[in-house]
């Protein structure tokens, strides 16, 4: 059924918390998502012209870089890298209107997943999506996206600490946190409260399960304490040894 | 959007057949439509074709066209369900009225009038449902500001009564029986259309937009967005399907050639058949007509798609939507 599920009183809403202050924008997450998924759930996660000029292919996680307040100038400026993936929205739309039943929202756990038997490939889900998670497999002619690494995080045939998305998983700079949203005192509850996580396009009512954590604050300089070109090369007061080697050097 | 051309003929082919059909089963009963058989067969198999023809064309579309059927199942929640649902359906009552008008038609006073009757109008109703559920697949896609709007489903039934109109004012030139209140039809219905399609137009240039790169980053807090780096060097699924531009020379050509070719091209010349009165020219008129709308109305659902900008283009480089 493409109905929103009733939700279950006391069912966890699993997804990831992301942390845009620490992402330094590696694509470890995207490269670990595209290898456990193309043998994984949703596999295969077909590629084509692979190794030509036009590559193309099915990925669930995409890494932008952005830049914002630009128009301040200098330090008022912030590069911020934007890991993009399925937000397992409480209001997915792209369940909603599919025609087959194939998109579902579990009410078990809010996982939104693709059953690929049903789909019949007509990608209305992916222009329901306003985050562009799902993509379209040209190969095998239905639609693909993010499963929340069901096969990892349910799989009681990897150790408890590696019951966590690929992505998560492979972060270096933890900047990837996988939990319960429903649960006030779970970590990534925490983490959201302490550090102001937010949603991304709230205006549209999706209402992402998943949460991004804003850049920290940094001071920014005054204009006369930042280093410019001039202050670093020009008239360095020397002393002592290299004074020295500043008069050899200089006959 | 990607302007995909089997979505763009199924839209505009099945929309000309289901404003045919539901103008037949509202007349026919009526007493305005020639009593011959042949009129009845010829107008019945151009709207039943073209609605046809255009559902084919749509399941072009699929990637998975034989599982096609499954899509009638999930009319609860889906607009796209629905459709295929009225769709089908249509097809019933359309049936009872085909075989009740021809046979009434053929001469057997009365035997068949009252069922054609009630069949035509029920045919024209689920006509008329089948297109707005076609229109509200696009108006309930909220991350496309100018589809999610009540102007999508008013241009989709008043283009589909227009061209509808317009096929009847040409069969009925065509037959030799072209009349003054089909030419004012045709006349009618295209200004209808015309004023509908130029207030799409305009609440799409002067609503402001929802969503921006700012709103979708979340980073407006720090000041104006702008895309460094892309995920990916080359075009992916998002941007093939979502992320069409069309140039705005193009836009504006475009929307010349639908305003002439969809709108006064065929109101002048509905104007000319019913100056013109009855005869060879007003006939000869009424098909340039319709064959001008069909071209002009393929130009406006081709700029329905391109114009279209949907929120994911905010996380490749585009400011607003």
């Amino acid at each position: 059924m493409t109905s929103l599920p009733n939700r279950e009183p006391g069912a966890p809403r699993l997804g990831l918390v992301i942390d845009l202050d620490t992402c330094v924008g590696c694509h470890a997450c995207a490269v670990a998502c595209k290898q456990w998924n193309d043998g994984g759930h949703m596999a295969p996660l077909t590629d084509t012209d692979a190794y030509g000029a036009g590559p193309d292919g099915v990925w669930f996680n995409r890494i932008h870089s952005f830049e914002a307040g630009s128009e301040q100038g200098g330090c008022g400026s912030r590069t911020t890298n934007f890991p993009r993936s399925c937000l397992h929205c409480e209001q997915p739309a792209c369940v909603t209107v599919c025609p087959t039943g194939a998109s579902y929202k579990r009410a078990e756990d809010g996982i939104v997943l693709v059953n690929e038997d049903l789909c019949i490939g007509c990608k209305l889900c992916s222009w329901a999506c306003p985050y562009g998670a799902r993509e379209f497999d040209q190969d095998v002619g239905v639609m693909k996206k993010c499963t929340l690494c069901i096969d990892r995080i349910h799989n009681e045939t990897l150790a408890e600490s590696e019951r966590v998305p690929a992505c998560v998983m492979v972060c270096p700079t933890s900047a990837r946190h996988f939990g319960d949203l429903a649960d006030p005192s779970s970590a990534v509850s925490k983490l959201v409260a302490e550090r102001g996580g937010y949603d991304l396009m709230p205006e549209l009512g999706y209402e992402p399960t998943n949460k991004y954590l804003p850049p920290r604050p940094r001071p920014t300089l005054a204009l006369d304490e930042r280093v410019t070109r001039d202050s670093a090369n020009d008239d360095l007061p020397l002393h002592g040894l290299l004074k020295w080697a500043d008069r050899i050097l200089a006959r | 959007m990607h302007p995909a051309f089997s979505i763009i003929f199924f839209t505009s082919a099945a929309g000309a057949g289901y404003g045919l059909l539901a103008l037949l089963g509202l007349l026919a009963p009526l007493g305005l439509l020639p009593a011959s058989p042949l009129f009845g067969l010829a107008a019945l198999a151009l709207a039943l074709g073209l609605v046809v023809a255009g559902l084919l064309s749509s399941l072009a579309h699929l990637g998975r066209p034989e599982r096609a059927w499954r899509a009638l199942s999930q009319w609860r929640s889906s607009w796209l369900s629905r459709e295929g649902v009225a769709a089908v359906a249509t097809f019933l009552p359309a049936g009872v009225f085909a075989i009740a008008w021809i046979v009434l038609a053929t001469g057997d006073e009365g035997s068949g009038s009252g069922v054609a009757g009630v069949a035509g109008w029920i045919t024209a109703a689920m006509a008329a449902v089948t297109v707005y559920c076609t229109a509200m697949i696009y108006a309930s896609l909220k991350p496309i500001r100018q589809w999610a709007n009540p102007w999508v489903p008013r241009t989709y039934l008043a283009l589909s009564l227009m061209t509808g109109a317009l096929l009847l004012n040409a069969l009925l030139g065509a037959a030799g029986q072209a009349a003054g209140w089909s030419s004012l039809l045709a006349l009618a219905s295209v200004a209808l259309a015309w004023s509908v399609k130029e207030g799409h137009w305009r609440h799409c240039a002067t609503t402001r937009p929802v969503s921006t790169a700012e709103t979708a980053t979340g980073l407006g807090h720090i000041g104006r967005v702008r895309l460094l780096d892309a995920p990916h060097s080359e075009d992916n699924y998002l941007l093939k399907e979502m992320g069409f531009r069309v140039g705005r020379r193009h836009a504006a050509r475009l929307r010349f050639i639908t305003r002439l070719a969809a709108f006064a091209l065929p109101a002048a010349l509905s104007l000319g058949a019913l100056v013109a009165g009855p005869g060879a020219l007003s006939g000869t008129l009424a098909l340039l007509a319709a064959a001008a709308a069909a071209l002009g109305v393929i130009a406006e659902r081709w700029l329905f798609f391109a114009e279209a900008k949907h929120t994911v283009t905010l996380f490749y480089g585009a400011g607003e939507t």
